[in-house]
């Protein structure tokens, strides 16, 4: 959130969204971070599906999946489902 | 300048003059919910839309708080939205009030000034509508029946006025003008549509980054009151203050124009000042109470005594400015308030007067006397009482006491 605030004389009244909500990076609420054993995934495709954030992406010049940290909160439900145990969720700063 | 227009006379009471009101000024969606003293408002407006005399949509809600919801989210698709209540079911609609405002959404509403329970009693008091005093709506109190009819017209010029947008409250006092019959001078329908007009819908900035109208479209999709917090939620409020702030002027130049159609004036449309050019002596109200102290100050002043009165018009926003050149060269001022703040320091309009006054160097004694309570008589004994007092710290130059009630039995 370092981007210079808009002050009360400019900003649009009653509270009408005048930037996308993809400009809001929410990921700097997160604590703790999703990480991939990548020899462990299958790439099943299970975690972007139940991502409630869509911060899990699949990466079609890859062919692989990809976390978007500007908008992962970090809430750990795709280290919880994850059928193979690939992903671990470490603290942000041991990251 | 346009030239007064011919008017027909009818018996009316406050509250069928609000609807008739409505009735000419075009509005589109209409919801509410029955209570009394304002429910002849409803059941007049349901009338004309049974008889098909009114475009408009009339929705009947469960509670007041579905009510002004129903306005609001009709308002925020830029139509002409207008509600009444009282009492108990403005209290009901408290949190929506905030809603409103917040949402910058202009829905007029009429409120027929009742006490709040307990003990349950159904006739005139202001506590309903001070105590909604910090909603950011604009609120105008009326005299007679007359005003309340004039004022709802207004009312959505300056509600919808693009340098405004906030909602606004017309107060009548009830039973004294809702359930009284009065001679109402009512102007033409088409002289009411053309000075109402339709509403104009500003451009405002969305989420693409486009200009758009601010209203809730598909063809142009915009978000209006999101999750704000800290970073933002200050702001918009600043802008709100900005807005009501801005209103005065705009309340001043729509009553002007008004008056050029109708030949009626209410002073300047935020206060009304009733011999205070050569005042000693002064009392300060809103609504029906000016009447009975208007015909006091006539006989005091055949005695010589150089009384005088303010009415406030509007109490939100306060014409602060208007208020100090009023009353800073009179002695002794009472502020009488229909409504008291318990455990304050005398009720709400005392605040605000004594409060404005404060940095004059003339200091007049300020004092306050709360009165009629649940409907209870405002007679002129009483009124003459209270100016009989101001005239005793005019010649002591010492107030006994700066809070005292009005008509309640020791």
């Amino acid at each position: 959130m370092s981007q210079k605030q808009k002050g009360w004389k400019e900003l649009p009244i009653a509270g009408v969204c005048w930037k996308p909500a993809t400009e809001y990076l929410t990921g700097d609420w997160r604590t703790f971070k999703p990480v991939r054993d990548p020899e462990k995934c299958t790439k099943c495709l299970l975690c972007p599906m139940i991502c409630p954030d869509s911060a899990i992406k699949w990466n079609k010049a890859t062919e692989d999946i990809e976390f978007d940290y500007d908008f992962c909160k970090g809430c750990g439900i795709c280290a919880n489902e994850c059928p193979v145990d690939a992903i671990r969720m470490v603290r942000e700063e041991e990251a | 300048m346009e030239t007064i227009q011919q008017q027909k006379v009818l018996a009316l009471n406050g509250d069928e003059a609000v609807a008739l009101a409505v009735k000419q000024s075009d509005v589109d969606v209409v919801a509410a919910y029955p209570i009394t003293p304002q429910t002849i408002i409803v059941e007049k407006f349901s009338e004309y839309v049974a008889d098909g005399e009114v475009n408009t949509e009339f929705v009947c809600t469960e509670s007041e708080h579905s009510a002004l919801t129903a306005c609001l989210a009709a308002s925020a698709t830029g139509v002409r939205t207008f509600t009444a209540s009282a009492s108990a079911g403005l209290a009901l609609m408290h949190e929506i009030l905030y809603v409103t405002s917040g949402c910058r959404a202009p829905v007029v509403m009429a409120i027929a000034n009742r006490a709040l329970s307990a003990p349950i009693n159904i006739h005139c008091d202001h506590s309903d509508s001070m105590v909604e005093r910090d909603s950011s709506w604009i609120q105008i109190y009326v005299e007679n029946s007359q005003e309340a009819y004039d004022s709802i017209i207004q009312a959505f010029r300056i509600a919808e006025h693009p340098n405004v947008l906030l909602p606004v409250m017309v107060c009548l006092d009830a039973f004294f003008l809702s359930h009284t019959l009065e001679n109402v001078q009512v102007l033409p329908d088409e002289t009411i549509q053309k000075f109402v007009g339709k509403r104009q819908i500003p451009l405002i900035t969305a989420h693409e980054g486009k200009k758009v109208p601010f209203k809730l479209d598909t063809a142009n999709p915009i978000t209006m009151g999101p999750l704000d917090l800290y970073d933002y939620y200050f702001e918009h409020k600043r802008q709100q203050e900005e807005a009501i702030k801005r209103a005065s002027k705009i309340i001043t130049q729509i009553h002007s124009e008004y008056a050029q159609l109708s030949g009626r004036r209410y002073g300047n449309g935020l206060i009304e000042d009733y011999h205070l050019e050569d005042a000693e002596i002064a009392t300060v109200c809103v609504g029906s109470t000016a009447g009975t102290t208007k015909s006091v100050v006539d006989t005091l002043r055949a005695k010589g005594v150089k009384a005088g009165l303010l009415r406030l018009r509007t109490f939100r926003p306060l014409p602060v400015t208007e208020i100090v050149s009023a009353l800073e060269n009179v002695k002794a001022v009472a502020v009488m308030d229909r409504s008291n703040s318990f455990g304050g320091h005398g009720g709400p309009i005392f605040h605000e007067i004594r409060h404005a006054l404060y940095d004059t160097k003339t200091h007049p004694h300020v004092v306050n006397y709360i009165y009629g309570l649940g409907g209870r008589d405002m007679p002129q004994n009483t009124i003459q009482n209270i100016y009989k007092n101001l005239q005793e710290i005019l010649e002591t130059n010492q107030v006994k006491r700066y809070v005292q009630f009005a008509g309640v039995r020791e």
